[in-house]
């Protein structure tokens, strides 16, 4: 489950002194040989394909699961800190229309780039979710698929507690939708969300399908935004939520605003996907659970980069 | 033909001479340009021209070309005409285009896109309609797939005299067909899961074993199938066995045959009748096609969406032969790219990948996060002129596919 190819330094300080090691190796680009070491595990399993294997393996995690203590400090970048940085996929199997994967590779990558070693774990709608993870990941959806998640997500309380705790969490369209107080059900009734981002949101008069650019809130120190939109969803901001950016191209929540955060809570109507797109934003994640984050050498950024620039000038933006 | 109405007549007529003109002038192959202007002079062609024929229609995400070709090749064992739209032109002005030009055939075979099967269903009034799967593809413009099934499923509903022949190991075909009053069902496997971990009855997650997949809650479950494609043989509804031997590559291609062979007993063609025609099937609208290019052999696999490009990678020639991998994001395509991060590449490991195509800096950023080392390219001659000799296969989406096969010729 763990990729240890660099230890992890904990340290007794707040998570903003964590100095990181350097990555284990040079970054080659497109022609090197990186090895076949997969960061993975349950993804190795879930996409070979192989109906036999068990996707999430949450009990083995002992360190996820242990429900009845919920101790903050135990989180990422407090003290008593496990070695590895523990990102919990949440509900694959009903949030992940639009290659929301790619969110876990890449922040599972530019992680492992600095050395951080990753746990990474994939959570089943029928399996718990684990509450002490670092960094909660919720994909996007249908309809249906959308309303069931919440239902459950409700129910568990994981994320909720999670949230509560001081954990990230990093939602994309329906499950951005699912972190507010509401969202619109498939004929547009409103279905109660998890309520951990002041935001309510119902069904547009049409579908919101395109290329994306916004201007992030410069208090993020973040890009500007490149993402691919594609939902019908209306998002209204409450007094206790900042919206991300201010969409220049594109829809967004509707209002010329695009996505929405609260402290370590943050969600998107961009896919991409929206890390792929925006490396900035996966870092920004990254930081805060673990601090200040070395810059990567830029061989390691080249095709990101390229593909921003490409998209951005492809739009005009 | 001589017994259509004049109107559909004169519109049958109409279409042919603009897909004539079409494929002269080298905008296509004509098939829709015709029917749309026959379509335009005649809204009920279709119903006119699919009447008093035994139409079969076959749907689905993956494999409607290639499974209309076989049980078009599986039906000629009658030895009778068979009408089919052969070259994927598979809305309405589409197939009645393939039925205007072969109007004495008393068999149609028409791949039918799955937005629009309950609209032929009701035009064609079909003895036999083939569901294929359903899987994630072109999420921009398309609808929500359990949507899709619940439109079939009412469509089927109602669908008299009709046998539908499905794949019972994709829960979601599973639930559509489930509302017809006939079904074949066929164990035709499937090896993407991604669209179908829950219940499509009731939302709970599914159980798998390798005896099929169960909902624990409702209790929807794997029908009992009377087709079962084992292996690479075919195990048909009397229980005996033979082997596939296809000329086409790969299990998905095995288990669109053993579903053309399960349509065609419906009209009485027999295992040992349709199947050598399935074996001479070597290629579909350029797919699978092998052409010679600068001294290489080169051949085209053409796949549009993540459960596509894994059956793609089933068929690679053995590591280390090289693969060039296109992708564009036109509208065919899908214009949103984020579906390449779908799919697993580390299985490419141990070969060259060479990356091509409008979006290739999307594929090449997604390369790069599973560790495949790859290549960029300019094009496909490109990347035959870095491959040392001998193969090169080639894996496209919709457009970059078209550009590509524009450049290498057609063969067929």
């Amino acid at each position: 489950m763990t990729d240890r190819v660099g230890k992890h330094a904990a340290t007794e300080d707040t998570a903003e002194t964590v100095i990181l090691p350097a990555p284990r190796k040079p970054y080659e680009n497109g022609n090197g040989d990186y090895g076949a070491d997969l960061p993975l595990r349950r993804a190795a399993g879930r996409h070979a394909g192989d109906p036999g294997v068990a996707r999430t393996d949450v009990d083995s995690l002992s360190s996820l699961t242990n429900e009845a203590e919920p101790d903050p400090v135990a989180r990422a970048g407090g003290a008593g800190r496990p070695s590895a940085l523990r990102l919990v996929w949440v509900y694959p199997d009903l949030l992940s229309t639009y290659g929301d994967r790619g969110n876990l590779l890449v922040l599972a990558r530019r992680a492992r780039l600095r050395g951080i070693d990753i746990e990474a774990v994939e959570v089943n709608s029928d399996q718990p979710v684990p509450r002490q993870g670092d960094i909660y990941l919720l994909g996007g959806g249908e309809d249906l698929p959308q309303i069931l998640a919440a239902n459950r997500l409700r129910n568990d309380g994981g994320v909720v507690a999670a949230a509560e705790q001081g954990a990230v969490v990093f939602a994309v369209c329906a499950g951005y939708q699912v972190l507010g107080h509401a969202f619109g059900g498939v004929d547009g009734e409103p279905v109660a969300g998890l309520g951990v981002l002041d935001i309510t949101s119902g069904r547009g008069d049409r579908r919101g399908v395109g290329e994306l650019v916004a201007d992030v809130d410069p208090a993020l120190s973040v890009p500007r935004f490149t993402g691919f939109e594609n939902h019908q969803g209306v998002t209204r901001l409450g007094s206790g939520a900042r919206p991300l950016a201010q969409v220049t191209m594109g829809v967004g929540n509707g209002d010329g605003t695009e996505g929405a955060y609260a402290g370590k809570i943050l969600g998107t109507y961009m896919h991409g996907p929206a890390l792929a797109r925006n490396p900035g934003l996966a870092d920004l994640l990254l930081s805060w659970v673990v601090g200040r984050l070395a810059p990567l050498d830029p061989e390691a950024e080249e095709w990101a980069s390229q593909l921003r620039a490409e998209r951005l000038a492809a739009v005009g933006g | 033909m001589s017994k259509l109405p004049l109107r559909a007549r004169l519109a049958t007529s109409l279409s042919g001479a603009a897909g004539r003109v079409s494929r002269m002038t080298g905008r296509g192959d004509g098939s829709v340009i015709g029917g749309v202007l026959g379509l335009r002079v005649e809204p009920e062609l279709l119903r006119l021209l699919a009447a008093d024929r035994q139409v079969v229609l076959v749907t689905g995400t993956n494999g409607k070309t290639t499974t209309t070709r076989l049980i078009t090749a599986a039906l000629g064992a009658l030895g009778q005409d068979v009408a089919s739209n052969a070259f994927g032109a598979n809305m309405e002005a589409g197939l009645a285009s393939a039925l205007g030009r072969a109007p004495d055939a008393p068999y149609a075979v028409l791949e039918t896109d799955e937005r629009y099967l309950p609209a032929v269903i009701a035009a064609t009034q079909p003895r036999v309609v083939v569901l294929l799967n359903l899987s994630r593809d072109q999420m921009d413009r398309a609808a929500e797939i359990w949507l899709t099934a619940r439109r079939w499923r009412a469509a089927l509903a109602n669908a008299e005299g009709c046998v539908v022949v499905a794949n019972a190991d994709d829960p979601l075909i599973a639930w559509a067909a489930s509302s017809a009053p006939r079904v074949t069902w066929v164990a035709a496997g499937q090896r993407w899961h991604e669209d179908s971990w829950c219940c499509p009855e009731c939302g709970s997650h599914l159980q798998r074993d390798e005896l099929g997949w169960r909902c624990g809650e409702c209790g929807f479950a794997r029908p009992s199938t009377r087709w079962v494609l084992s292996g690479d043989s075919v195990i048909d509804d009397s229980g005996q066995m033979r082997e596939l031997a296809l000329a086409l590559p790969g299990r998905a291609n095995a288990s669109n045959a053993v579903i053309a062979l399960a349509v065609a007993s419906h009209f009485g063609a027999t295992v040992d009748q349709a199947l050598p025609r399935l074996r001479g099937v070597k290629s579909v609208a350029g797919r699978y096609t092998q052409v010679q290019r600068q001294g290489r052999l080169v051949r085209l696999l053409l796949a549009k969406n993540p459960a596509g490009w894994l059956e793609a990678f089933d068929v690679l020639a053995p590591i280390p032969v090289p693969v060039l991998l296109a992708v564009n994001a036109q509208t065919p395509d899908g214009k949103d790219t984020s579906w390449l991060w779908d799919v697993d590449y580390r299985v490419l490991l141990g070969r060259p990948v060479f990356v091509t195509g409008e979006r290739r800096i999307d594929l090449a950023l997604r390369l790069e996060a599973d560790d495949v080392p790859f290549q960029l390219v300019d094009g496909i001659d490109d990347a035959i002129s870095r491959v040392s000799g001998g193969e090169l296969d080639v894996i496209a989406n919709y457009t970059a596919f078209q550009q590509i096969r524009a450049l290498v010729g057609r063969t067929e």
